[in-house]
């Protein structure tokens, strides 16, 4: 039977001062995930390890994690992709570690809550006791869609060499999602998230690696949101940038058709 | 806009790659290593011109003193660091160019919506590097013949 040995990081608070490596060999079976890896350390080898997961299918963005020296998903990434049988896992770079492998994403929602990851409506009685959806046209809704599958993994703030250094900086994710509701038509607070981008910490301390976007599950592709946030910053303190129209709320449906009687069965 | 480490937090182990994580770039591609070297020779650069303007003030110190340090400079393994400023030069100038249009959103595409297997903006505008990569090779050896050999 073929093997896997997987090099976990592990950390144990109160108890360890720095985390080590430990290494397990497990056997390796056809269409083996590293999530799947880990789980079966828990349930045979070690239930003391921790990590975190859910979904198990790329949905949910639980289990990020640094693999070879990757950001990826552990559900994600079947370890026949990787091309060895020996696979380092570490806890995600550039948040604190709480245990083993569960990274702390505080800091993560804290800077996604900061620049209001919602569509703020101008109309506020509206939004309050709402009659109707708001109209978009489907190309509006490719404006920003690619932005909208963001799961929230962190597995972009791990890759940025920005993030690495600067704590405050608010990083791929945050500044993803400003773009995305900056682009809705039903969005009215453009004025507020371009104000918290464009802080020392903000849009321009983005350099441009690309990392971001490599390292992204699911092709949301931060780095082309975070240019495209910087022109339409530059567009508008110019005075040239385009302003949205507001979303019109969709007519109340015409009056229903009676419905067709059934017809009577044939055979009795 | 950091969350401070309090209660349960301030046993949390810190994680954050620092400097190392601008010279480390994992299993990245090219656009990655890059925005190392554009550093590496931006800073290459600023030592340069530091050094540049302070020998320039030999010059305070008579003829004598500005020759003997001419004569210094004239040794083969400084035009070997000269011609390695004019590589860096070059690179940063033609990579600088790309990031400024880049920056504003240009040669990047449009959004698209994601479909699998994903391919990202950068990777899909890959050849404008290659092209300017080409570039710099070119300028890299125009500059090799035409002054240094």
């Amino acid at each position: 039977m073929q093997e896997l040995t997987l090099k976990v990081q592990r950390y144990l608070p109160g108890k360890d001062k720095k985390s080590y490596i430990q290494e397990f060999t497990i056997p390796l079976r056809q269409g083996m995930t590293v999530l799947d890896g880990l789980i079966y350390i828990k349930e045979n080898m070690d239930n003391t390890l921790s990590f975190r997961s859910s979904c198990r299918m790329g949905i949910c963005g639980s289990c990020g994690m640094l693999i070879n020296n990757f950001p990826m998903l552990a559900c994600h990434t079947p370890v026949e992709e990787l091309g060895t049988d020996r696979i380092e896992v570490r806890s995600l770079p550039n948040f604190p570690i709480i245990r083993d492998l569960v990274a702390d994403l505080d800091s993560l929602f804290e800077k996604h809550k900061s620049i209001k990851p919602y569509v703020v409506s101008s109309d506020t009685e509206e939004a309050e006791e709402p009659t109707a959806e708001f109209l978009q046209s489907g190309q509006e809704l490719e404006g920003y869609v690619q932005f909208a599958y963001c799961v929230k993994c962190g597995l972009c703030m791990a890759a940025c060499p920005t993030v690495a250094t600067d704590a405050l900086f608010l990083g791929p994710q945050p500044l993803g999602q400003a773009y995305r509701y900056c682009t809705d038509r039903r969005d009215a607070g453009v004025e507020e998230r371009f104000h918290q981008a464009d802080s020392r910490h903000g849009v321009w301390l983005c350099h441009l690696a690309g990392a971001c976007s490599e390292a992204c599950p699911k092709g949301v592709d931060p780095a082309l949101a975070i240019q495209l946030l910087k022109r339409a910053m530059i567009f508008d303190s110019l005075r040239l940038r385009k302003k949205k129209k507001p979303a019109s709320i969709a007519q109340p449906l015409a009056e229903s058709r009676p419905k067709i009687a059934v017809p009577e069965f044939t055979v009795k | 806009m950091e969350v401070k480490a309090t209660g349960s937090q301030s046993r949390h182990l810190p994680n954050r790659l620092g400097i190392k994580g601008w010279a480390w770039a994992g299993r990245y591609t090219i656009e990655r290593y890059l925005y190392t070297l554009h550093r590496l020779t931006g800073l290459g650069l600023l030592l340069y011109i530091t050094l540049h303007l302070a020998m320039n003030g030999f010059r305070l110190g008579g003829v004598e003193s500005w020759e003997d340090l001419m004569s210094v400079f004239g040794m083969s393994g400084f035009k070997v660091g000269e011609y390695l400023v004019a590589v860096a030069f070059i690179f940063h100038a033609l990579n600088g160019g790309r990031l400024m249009l880049q920056h504003l959103g240009y040669t990047l595409g449009k959004p698209k919506p994601p479909v699998y297997p994903y391919v990202d903006s950068m990777r899909r505008r890959r050849p404008i590097v290659w092209v300017m990569l080409a570039l710099i090779v070119a300028l890299a050896i125009y500059v090799l013949v035409a002054f240094v050999i």
